[in-house]
């Protein structure tokens, strides 16, 4: 820590990267996540062969700008019976807990807010599952009976993904033996293996209660059911909405950063101990590059002259980060900045292609039910992690004491995949005794 | 010195939200004023380099007890309950065990040096990246030393647990017949 004696100039040396990356996270990741939105929108057009937004700006890019305007814009209805206070103070909490949350991450060896504390993991979770908070409030103060039922029924989801999400990290925390992230991903480099390989049913409980927790389909029916209402926040609008909404996104963005943190390596390149494989360390600038080329060929072709100024933009945005990877390369004394850049490369691509099973999962399974959902939390996924805990603790326990590692991660994943079989068994058994005996009671959420 | 300003501030907001804490008569207020309590509390530990304890704080107490206080009180909707209910104000018994509970504190602060035994004692300072990580000495702790009452703690908390789960049963079975 800093003491009286050192000045704003030296406090200012030793803290600069974290003021930055502080900076960065506040500014940028809104951005970021209002394109997610806008990807998403795109995704799903695509894949439920829609047309979707193309009209503004260059294939719907400036359709994010237009969307925020006009939510800046809007009216701020406030309900008569609303409790100010607590209902002003709702979005907030939800915004900043996703927020607060990315600030111990790290996004590569050197981005980080947080400087390497004990415990870098549990904080995560437990700062944003204070975002929640905000929903429930929200349901209160706004003061009406639908609304509450709302929040209660999201408030219940999200319980469930803490608990069974939280149970399924345990696996991957046993394997590495502590709390730092920093030091989660140099225990895969370590063992040569990134955790997904060593706890899958960890990795895929964790990805179903991610789903849980973020709200999305097929697990959402806080949006998507029109039992109460179509929204767990359906009295806010404009700006305050909009909290709630970006809010949403960046808590993908904080379960998508947890999972490549502890199953998939982090910031490690893929197979990060095959010395054959080290030209992937070069990969990062030429495919900057590449984009940017691509998009200056597109520039002459567009219809209009925004669309071509703004493919000019991006492509020149291209180059300056190709610039910033490719500097290092050449000249000596920047070298030390390689690492961090290429990790947070390969950090960004893992979440990326996280989010992107998010929105292919969505966009392919069908919606559950509520009771449905509640039943698959905690029927299945809660035990199946119990489960999933002990057998990796035996997993360890064969490898340290007779060595046959893999041997023994085999055993235990076909044991976890035999009671996954089992307790499905249960419930299609149970279903079908529900259904079989009273068909009322399973339909009792629809419409 | 940062040091002392992180202190006053988080204690400050500390106390000030325990304050309002109690005078509020709206229960979700309260309960909002709690969080705020308990949070500023989390950053004092954080201070102490007890990172446990204060990421324990934030998940278990912040995050999840008081989700449930609040579900509670959205669902039974307490917060209609104080308009009807008055409740007897015992100022003269609070106002007697909050001055003997202040007499206390000030004598320990101001006279522990002269009173027998051996006063206060002030742990020495150590150096924080020289300490053992926190979470690893109070699992060594938990399992090794203090074992025993660690497991009645959890057969405690089993048998709360499956208690509830009985009254849950009982109550539906009265009620739905």
């Amino acid at each position: 820590m800093t003491s009286s004696s050192q000045g704003l100039s030296h406090f200012l040396q030793t803290w600069w990267v974290e003021f930055v990356c502080a900076a960065v996270i506040i500014a940028v990741v809104p951005l970021v996540a209002g394109y997610i939105i806008l990807l998403k929108r795109k995704l799903l057009t695509d894949l439920l062969e829609r047309l979707g937004p193309k009209q503004v700006g260059l294939d719907g890019l400036r359709q994010l700008i237009a969307d925020s305007f006009r939510l800046l814009m809007k009216r701020d209805i406030v309900p008569r019976d609303a409790d100010m206070f607590v209902f002003w103070l709702a979005p907030i909490v939800t915004m900043a807990a996703a927020v607060t949350s990315l600030g111990a991450l790290y996004c590569g060896p050197g981005f980080r807010v947080a400087r390497d504390i004990n415990i870098g993991i549990l904080f995560v979770l437990g700062v944003s599952s204070l975002g929640f908070l905000g929903i429930i409030l929200a349901g209160w103060a706004t003061n009406k009976q639908s609304v509450r039922f709302s929040a209660m029924r999201s408030t219940a989801q999200f319980i469930t993904y803490e608990l069974a999400g939280g149970l399924a990290i345990v696996s991957a925390l046993l394997l590495c033996g502590t709390l730092k992230i920093h030091a989660i991903v140099e225990a895969q480099a370590a063992q040569h293996v990134w955790f997904i390989f060593l706890a899958p049913a960890g990795f895929f409980m964790y990805l179903i209660a991610a789903i849980f927790g973020t709200n999305r389909g097929p697990f959402d029916p806080p949006e998507a059911e029109a039992g109460p209402v179509a929204s767990s926040v359906p009295e806010y609008s404009g700006f305050r909405w909009s909290l709630y909404f970006l809010g949403e996104y960046a808590n993908m963005i904080v379960v998508a950063s947890i999972a490549a943190t502890l199953f998939l390596g982090g910031w490690l390149r893929p197979f990060p101990n095959v010395y054959w494989l080290n030209w992937l360390d070069f990969l990062p600038g030429p495919l900057i590059v590449a984009v940017g080329a691509f998009c200056l060929r597109r520039a002459g072709k567009q219809p209009s002259k925004i669309q071509t100024w703004s493919l000019w933009t991006v492509a020149v945005v291209c180059f300056v980060a190709a610039i910033i990877v490719l500097v290092p390369w050449i000249s000596a004394p920047l070298r030390v900045a390689l690492p961090g850049l290429n990790g947070a490369f390969w950090f960004l691509s893992k979440i990326s292609i996280y989010l992107y099973i998010f929105m292919w999962l969505r966009s392919t399974l069908p919606c559950f039910r509520f009771d449905e959902l509640l039943h698959l939390g905690w029927y299945i996924l809660i035990p199946l992690a119990i489960v999933n805990i002990f057998s990796v603790a035996v997993a360890m326990w064969l490898e340290s004491d007779f060595g046959y590692r893999w041997l023994a991660m085999i055993i235990t994943n076909v044991f976890i995949l035999a009671a996954a079989i089992f307790l499905a068994h249960l419930n299609d058994k149970r279903a079908a005794a529900a259904s079989s005996v009273e068909p009322e009671t399973s339909d009792s959420y629809a419409g | 010195m940062l040091d002392s300003i992180l202190f006053y501030l988080f204690a400050g907001i500390a106390v000030l939200s325990a304050g309002l804490m109690i005078t509020r008569r709206n229960s979700i207020h309260s309960a909002i004023f709690l969080i705020t309590t308990l949070l500023a509390t989390a950053v004092i530990f954080l201070q102490l380099r007890a990172e446990f304890l204060f990421v324990a704080q934030i998940l278990l107490y912040a995050g999840g007890i008081m989700v449930l206080f609040i579900f509670v009180i959205v669902m039974v909707r307490l917060d209609v309950a104080p308009r009807k209910i008055r409740f007897r104000p015992q100022k003269f018994v609070a106002g007697l065990v909050a001055a003997v509970l202040g007499l206390e504190v000030a004598v320990i602060l101001l006279l522990a040096d002269k009173l027998p035994g051996a006063g206060l004692f002030i742990p020495k300072i150590e150096d924080a990246e020289k300490l053992p990580p926190n979470s690893e000495e109070l699992a060594k702790g938990l399992f090794s030393n203090y074992l025993l009452p660690f497991e009645i703690v959890s057969v405690l908390l089993l048998v709360a647990m499956v208690g509830a789960v009985v009254m849950a049963k009982n109550k539906k079975r009265t009620d739905e017949p």
